[in-house]
């Protein structure tokens, strides 16, 4: 029998929300069967201390001026781990790219980061938080010792190809360019005024809902755009136009391309779409 | 002759016709006849006036827009660009008139022959696509308020229009040139940052 992986889970500059999505996947116990955990910010785990892992994850965005850890200072911390591990899950957009509080491991949200020369050993999750599922694939993945296919930023093609907006409940609206003209409505597209960053933003989230259930466009939100370097953007409630004409365009099109066959869907009215399906009043 | 060339032939006249006489009182008998074709072989290359007319928002709307392109590929300044809407306008008021008079004689005056088919941008997207493009590198670059679409648009368009209903009208005391210059710089200060 083989031994068990082992999984050294550190937490950097961040807010513990990756650890507790994962917390969130219904096989968790199982699948925690499979590893050995040297370590790991919040479950039960031994003593904390520098040691070699097969797998280690990394949660969180880096900062030299974090409090130290064994005397080390958090990059030479992180510096100490890599080194000694096999593979390494950046876990979320803080560990990947920077997010919200620092800069990532692996990018420093368009450059390269501090340990780009790891690349060919790093996994990127990115998201705020990344989804259960998308974790344990991972997990199980390289548990299994199997390859996983990686793009450009060694993100899994198999979660990161697609955009949010494949999958969205709201495409026949998207498809007619019939905007949703007020926040929390059920109908229409959230690309045009609510700030929805689906088109372009590189995620499964329609596809692998989340608490298998829902996703922030289904239940009215704008897709924040929380799996991309930049995020988080300001004014997410808003979309950025210039003279009107959304500043993002979906991925794969010119915006030519794409105004002129928006501006042919939105003269050809789709009458049933453009007053309410469910009207209580009519 | 090819098909097509004898289409556009078609086309050309008709746009001559159109723009002079106006739609109705056009037919297709007189486009035929400056065709030296007989009237039932005109409809082996459109089945109907009203199909003809749409053809030819397509058909001139595309050589605005091929031209409004060939402007926003430039790499010149937002001013320098609207200057040379004006003038490519301006140009194509004297050069070929029937391009502008089809565009306000016809299309803008006689909506209905154009309400099945030609609805919203469906035959003039080439031309407003462009003009979108044109807008938006505009703010992109700073160089012009971030406003509503429609407003910047009925102030441009509405505007070097008006100037070339006039001029076509003999209206104008000036030759059409002598506006370019003055047109352009009011345009600008109207839309700029």
């Amino acid at each position: 029998m083989h031994s068990k992986p082992k999984v050294f889970w550190i937490d950097a500059v961040g807010c513990n929300g990756c650890s507790h999505s994962f917390f969130n996947y219904p096989e968790i116990k199982e699948l925690l069967n499979k590893v050995e955990l040297l370590y790991h910010p919040l479950l039960p785990s031994p003593e904390f201390k520098v040691q070699k892992s097969d797998i280690l994850i990394i949660e969180g965005a880096l900062k030299t001026t974090y409090f130290p850890r064994l005397d080390f200072n958090l990059v030479e911390l992180i510096s100490e781990l890599v080194k000694l591990s096999k593979k390494v899950i950046l876990l979320g957009t803080c560990s990947v790219y920077g997010g919200m509080f620092g800069e990532g491991v692996l990018f420093n949200k368009q450059k390269e980061g501090k340990f780009f020369e790891f690349k060919e050993k790093m996994i990127a999750l990115p998201g705020c938080p990344p989804h259960p599922e998308w974790i344990a694939y991972v997990i199980e993945m390289l548990v299994e010792n199997k390859n996983i296919l990686l793009d450009k930023e060694n993100r899994p093609k198999e979660i990161y190809s697609y955009t949010s907006h494949m999958g969205c409940l709201r495409n026949e609206y998207f498809e007619w360019k019939i905007d949703a003209l007020d926040f929390g409505t059920k109908e229409g597209c959230l690309f045009y005024l609510q700030g929805c960053q689906g088109p372009f933003t590189h995620s499964s989230c329609n596809r692998i809902l989340w608490n298998e259930v829902n996703s922030k466009p289904r239940a009215g939100t704008p897709c924040f755009g929380c799996t991309e370097k930049e995020f988080p953007k300001k004014n997410l409630f808003k979309t950025e136009t210039f003279m009107g004409i959304p500043a993002d365009i979906p991925l794969g099109v010119s915006k030519r391309a794409y105004l002129t066959i928006a501006g042919i869907a939105k003269s050809l009215k789709n009458d049933r779409l453009n007053k309410r399906l469910i009207d209580e009043n009519n | 002759m090819s098909k097509e060339v004898k289409k556009l032939e078609i086309m050309k006249t008709a746009l001559n016709l159109f723009a002079q006489n106006g739609f109705y009182t056009t037919t297709i008998a007189d486009i035929a006849k400056e065709m030296e074709m007989s009237v039932g072989n005109m409809y082996n290359y459109f089945h109907s006036k009203e199909s003809l007319a749409k053809e030819l928002l397509i058909y001139t709307s595309k050589i605005f827009g091929d031209e409004i392109k060939k402007i926003n590929d430039m790499n010149v300044s937002t001013e320098e660009k609207i200057k040379e809407i004006v003038k490519l306008y301006f140009n194509m008021a004297k050069e070929e008139p029937e391009l502008v008079d089809y565009f306000m004689r016809v299309y803008l005056s006689n909506k209905e022959i154009f309400s099945n088919g030609c609805e919203g941008m469906l035959c003039v997207s080439a031309f407003v696509t462009e003009i979108m493009i044109f807008f938006e590198e505009g703010v992109k670059k700073k160089e012009l308020k971030n406003q509503d679409f429609f407003a910047a648009f009925g102030l441009f368009m509405g505007y070097i229009g008006g100037l070339a209903f006039l001029f076509r009208e003999g209206i104008l005391g000036k030759n059409l040139d002598e506006y370019i210059e003055p047109v352009s710089e009011n345009i600008y200060n109207a839309l700029k940052a």
